[in-house]
């Protein structure tokens, strides 16, 4: 418990620093709450708006960890599939880099028109985002190893599968990992892009859409608080994929030290 | 228990192996020869192809311990390569029975215990973890890793991933162990260990063994007979047997004479 308490206290104490320096900036500059509002405003509008703004963070959080998924089951099979084969590696790795530079908005309407109000085409667009990173440390992962080890694993009669699933698979492993917390950082900004520009018929569009909203009606102070629960989630993510990488690579972990 | 009794008294085949489940084949009993006649092999190279070995011969009994001594790039890993069949000669034969290969990097998996890195040849061959577990778990106490069953590569020394490599190539079941230069990596006392502990284990487990080395000592120990290549192309150009007593000082005369010849052929073969 003493240990938790002396590894959370310097991000605390920075944070408790910066938001001190925000607060006397409001205070002393006259900046309008329209602009900046000050953090104590934010933390009252958070409290009052808990209600809504919690129905359209239990919106965002679902695409958020939905299309993650998405994008590391897609990232994952993909950077196997071109491990295994020269031919899909030149054909598909210039398309994935392509993939990249598409504007989402343009295709948002696609999206749509195919599927519709739904959940499905937010889980695409987030999908889209992240899987890059996952899919290039995935596939530098899987050709890092030792390149004596496939000898060695055939003069012990292993197949290619076994070679594989013996030896590259947990080998790429912590790096698709590293690769997931790269996607997981862009992922929440990634849901804030697919709910602007995918429309949706749901009574809670969600925290990206509520944010655009309030920043027409001038609620400036609003779209803040909203803000402070998409950085907060992002946070809350990061950290579960800390503790899941501890359970699926420990090795890893312990070779590396401590994760932050 | 003691699964080497049978071996010490000098019955062929511990029974107490012989009953248990092998991976592979069943262990040979009939005497198969390495032979190596006239084996050249080059690497393909950009313009220009590098000759590792060049009419290459060399024989290995039964049971025999050959040393391969030479030095940097005169194609001793090559050697090995071809005799696990990983590569084929461009020219010659290669008649060996089959063989596994202990790389010089240990190369335990280290997301495996020691125990699992041990029986990963049984795995492969499609026994149960538990099975492979309590098969590796009894020789774990022979080759002095007992206690250590559970830790994970990166906890162990270097002499103590060494014994789990030896071991993960001895439960392959194959009848040649082809060693690549096995304790090159390790400083002088513990490489001294092992040496001691590899003669050990290999009176309990007899195998034909072709040891790769650049330490001429660590090949006289050991060896029964020892093979000197000249520099890229390999070539032997001397062979000398060593039918010294077990166990063998570094310091014994008859040792420190052999190992004088040795360096001779290998100080003529650079000049050559």
């Amino acid at each position: 418990m003493r240990r938790r308490v002396v590894r959370v206290l310097p991000a605390f104490v920075l944070a408790s620093v910066l938001i001190g320096a925000w607060e006397l900036y409001v205070e002393l500059s006259g900046v309008e709450a329209d602009v900046l509002p000050a953090p104590h405003a934010i933390a009252v509008e958070l409290w009052n708006s808990a209600h809504v703004l919690w129905r359209n963070f239990s919106v965002t959080a679902e695409e958020v960890v939905l299309g993650l998924g998405l994008a590391l089951v897609s990232g994952f099979a993909l950077a196997v599939a071109i491990h295994l084969s020269p031919l899909l590696r030149r054909a598909v790795y210039p398309l994935a880099v392509g993939s990249q530079a598409l504007p989402i908005p343009l295709i948002g309407v696609l999206l749509v028109f195919w599927w519709g109000f739904g959940i499905f085409p937010k889980l695409v667009v987030v999908a889209l985002i992240c899987f890059f990173p996952v899919l290039v440390t995935t596939v530098d992962g899987l050709a890092a190893v030792d390149p004596d080890q496939p000898k060695l694993l055939r003069t012990l009669d292993a197949s290619r599968w076994q070679a594989f699933r013996l030896a590259e698979l947990p080998a790429a492993l912590p790096a698709a990992l590293s690769g997931a917390r790269i996607a997981l950082a862009v992922g929440v900004i990634g849901a804030f892009i697919a709910e602007t520009t995918t429309p949706t018929t749901g009574a809670y569009p969600g925290l990206g859409r509520q944010i655009i909203a309030e920043i027409n009606a001038f609620n400036t102070t609003r779209a803040y608080a909203a803000t402070v629960v998409l950085f907060a989630f992002a946070i809350a993510c990061f950290y579960a994929l800390s503790v899941a990488e501890r359970r699926l690579a420990p090795w890893s972990v312990q070779t590396r030290g401590e994760t932050p | 228990m003691n699964l080497w009794g049978n071996a010490r008294e000098g019955s062929e085949v511990p029974s107490d192996l012989q009953s248990r489940p092998q991976p592979t084949t069943r262990r040979r009993i009939a005497a198969e020869e390495i032979v190596l006649e006239d084996v050249s092999f080059a690497f393909p190279g950009r313009g220009r192809s590098v000759q590792a070995l060049d009419g290459l011969s060399l024989r290995a009994a039964h049971g025999e311990l050959l040393a391969v001594v030479g030095p940097s790039g005169c194609g001793k890993s090559t050697l090995l390569e071809l005799l696990c069949g990983l590569r084929t000669p461009d020219r010659g034969s290669i008649a060996c029975p089959p063989a596994v290969l202990m790389p010089q990097r240990d190369l335990l998996l280290p997301w495996l215990s020691a125990l699992d890195n041990a029986g990963l040849a049984l795995r492969i061959a499609g026994f149960s973890r538990a099975q492979a577990r309590a098969r590796a778990g009894e020789l774990f106490a022979e080759l002095g890793l007992e206690g250590f069953e559970r830790a994970r590569p990166h906890e162990l020394s270097g002499g103590m991933r060494q014994r789990v490599a030896f071991l993960r190539t001895l439960l392959s079941g194959k009848q040649v162990l082809c060693l690549d230069e096995p304790f090159g990596a390790l400083d002088a006392i513990t490489r001294g260990e092992m040496q001691e502990w590899l003669a050990g284990t290999l009176v309990r487990e007899p195998r034909t063994v072709v040891l790769v080395t650049h330490d001429v000592e660590e090949a006289i120990l050991l060896a029964d007979r020892v093979v000197v290549l000249s520099p890229r192309p390999g070539l032997a150009v001397a062979q000398l047997e060593v039918e010294l007593e077990r166990p063998r000082g570094r310091t014994d005369t008859d040792v420190t004479a052999l190992r004088e010849l040795a360096l001779d052929a290998l100080a003529g073969g650079g000049r050559g």
